[in-house]
């Protein structure tokens, strides 16, 4: 994806703010001990809380509280050591309650920042405005049965972190680059399993458009994207619409919108100016929560290494340039599975193998690095051979070829098929004298100063030797011998 | 404070309860009645006073995170209008297109 791609607006310039909802991982709920886990029978993932019974009272969930402020300070943001649940009334049939318990006034986190990569090269800070947390409502069917409508709860109070940023995005490729970088970060820290299809990150888009400079317009929200492609291509048709609206002498509602991928559309939804009256007030069920200056400095000093923090490493420590370093860490698994190879390997040979060799037939096969058929010490055991000169760099990549289809390792194939390089000089200067021999033509021809016949002596030397002779031999003795 | 028809004609859509007009009348008297009340809090002196929610100066103590919950659909829908296959059954409910 590049900016280039970015659709032109004649001179409009989006200015978009972000509400990412990320599942947080823990094994219950926010306000109860049911399993927050994905999927299972229809309402069995329930207590009678998530039911919303009378009388019932939440609990928090230590686990959400951790997340949140691990996540707060991956962020580089404020945690508040006194935070308030509020509930947000509305009315839904998946939502039993008929109000969500969230935080309002007083959020778990406050400001922070993300830094993401533009297409060149350089970093931009979008601002995040706050993080709190909230309870998932339950899921509606509504293709089941002509008259009715399907309810299940098992999503219902799943702990959820809103994380929202402030209105610093201004194109499509930039709220990717933003959610993708978030992404990793939940992903590096474990708040958050990030399976986007699975719907643990979710997307609302505040947009609206304005003449560079000016005063932010009227701004729509598109609700509930799960991919980056449906978030790209929902800026993109909304920013559209709106450039239409207002060039046509119109004005843009401010409504929550709804994004169709098959139509290529978005559409009004609950645009009655009612629908957005939450009337927040605190729960009284729940009691403020206070967190201690020692527990945030525990969390803090327990936190892994974060992206940005592994891409500086990687420049400094290995000398891999901002490319290698940025695409190695945008996947954690890349990540690791580069260090095991670059242990025993030079790493900037490690880092090319893995990126362009390993992800280019991982990538042709739809295949994740956690699925790759070739583990990390066996890429390091072929660069080993490489690194010695057992083999040259082409037969490394058959080898490779090899090991992917059968998942043999590379010293076995290497043996089997008797592909060890010929660096003995005494061989290889056998065949290149019966090549000078048998091609006195060229030889004339060289000799009278066409040194670009070098490379065609170096060819029928490698194929004489059946590509095993080692290249740079090769060329060293054919320069001394012609 | 007192609140008039139009504003409880408000909070009954919000929450979903149809009011007629002599109703909303009637109700609304009563409400401004008891926020008239509740308006002699306002005398008291509270300068410096963080507003509070509860009357008890405690703070939450979470749980932890454990699964011990849960796996009892009969019990969670003993009060459903209506079941089919573990579902609550509800009347179609899809948000309206206004376009």
């Amino acid at each position: 994806m590049s900016k280039i791609t970015d659709i032109d607006l004649g001179g409009w310039e989006m200015v978009i703010g972000l509400e990412v909802h990320a599942q947080v991982s823990s094994a219950s709920k926010l306000f109860s001990g049911a399993s927050a886990a994905f999927g299972g029978k229809p309402n069995n993932h329930v207590s009678i809380v998530d039911a919303a019974m009378p009388g019932m009272l939440p609990i928090l969930n230590e686990a959400a509280l951790r997340c949140a402020v691990q996540t707060g300070l991956a962020l580089k943001a404020k945690i508040n050591t006194y935070s308030v649940f509020a509930r947000k009334n509305y009315f839904y049939a998946d939502l039993p309650q008929g109000y969500q318990i969230s935080q309002y006034e007083f959020p778990i986190v406050g400001e922070g920042t993300i830094e993401i990569t533009l297409d060149d090269g350089s970093t931009r800070t979008i601002g995040i405005e706050r993080l709190h947390l909230e309870q998932d409502a339950g899921k509606s069917m509504h293709d089941q049965h002509p008259q009715y409508s399907f309810i299940d709860l098992n999503r219902s109070g799943v702990p959820l972190m809103e994380i929202v940023s402030k209105p610093d995005v201004r194109s499509a490729f930039e709220a990717t680059a933003y959610v993708r970088k978030l992404a990793n970060i939940l992903d590096y820290i474990g708040a958050c399993d990030v399976n986007m299809s699975q719907g643990s990150l979710r997307t609302d888009i505040n947009l609206s458009l304005r003449r560079p400079g000016a005063e932010f317009g009227t701004r729509t929200e598109t609700k509930n994207l799960n991919s980056l492609k449906a978030i790209r291509q929902a800026i993109e048709v909304e920013a559209w619409r709106q450039k239409v609206v207002l060039e046509s002498g119109g004005t843009i509602d401010q409504e929550t919108r709804l994004f169709d991928p098959v139509k290529f559309e978005t559409r009004s939804l609950r645009s009655k100016e009612d629908a957005h009256d939450y009337r927040y007030f605190p729960d009284p069920d729940l009691l403020p929560v206070v967190i201690s200056e020692d527990w945030i400095a525990k969390i803090q000093s327990s936190l892994p290494e974060l992206p940005d923090q592994k891409i500086a490493r990687f420049q400094q420590e290995f000398g891999l340039s901002a490319y290698d370093a940025d695409v190695l860490v945008a996947d954690q698994a890349a990540a690791n599975f580069f260090e095991v190879v670059c242990a025993s390997t030079t790493p900037k040979i490690a880092a090319n193998w893995v990126i362009v060799e390993l992800f280019g037939r991982l990538n042709k096969t739809d295949l994740s690095i956690s699925d790759s058929p070739v583990s990390a010490q066996g890429l390091a055991e072929l660069l080993a051979l490489l690194e010695k000169d057992t083999i040259s760099g082409r037969t490394a990549k058959d080898v490779l070829d090899t090991m992917f289809s059968t998942g043999k390792s590379a010293t076995e194939i290497v043996k089997k098929q008797g592909l060890e390089q010929v660096s003995d000089t005494s061989a290889i200067g056998a065949i290149i004298d019966e090549v000078i021999a048998s091609n006195p033509g060229q030889v004339q021809q060289f000799r009278d100063g066409n040194e670009r016949l070098l490379g065609w002596f170096v060819g029928q030397v490698m194929r004489q030797s059946g590509g095993k002779a080692n290249p740079s031999i090769v060329n060293q003795l054919l320069k001394q011998n012609l | 404070m007192s609140m008039d028809k139009e504003a409880i004609q408000k909070l009954g859509r919000l929450s979903r309860i149809a009011l007629g007009d002599q109703q909303a009348e009637q109700i609304a008297d009563e409400l401004s009645n008891i926020l008239r009340w509740i308006a002699q809090l306002k005398e008291v002196d509270v300068e410096g006073v963080a507003p509070m929610t509860s009357v008890l100066e405690a703070h939450a103590h979470p749980r932890a995170d454990i699964v011990n919950d849960g796996y009892a659909p009969k019990r969670v829908l003993a009060n459903a209008p209506q079941e089919i296959r573990g579902y609550y059954i509800v009347p179609k409910v899809i948000e309206q297109d206004t376009t």
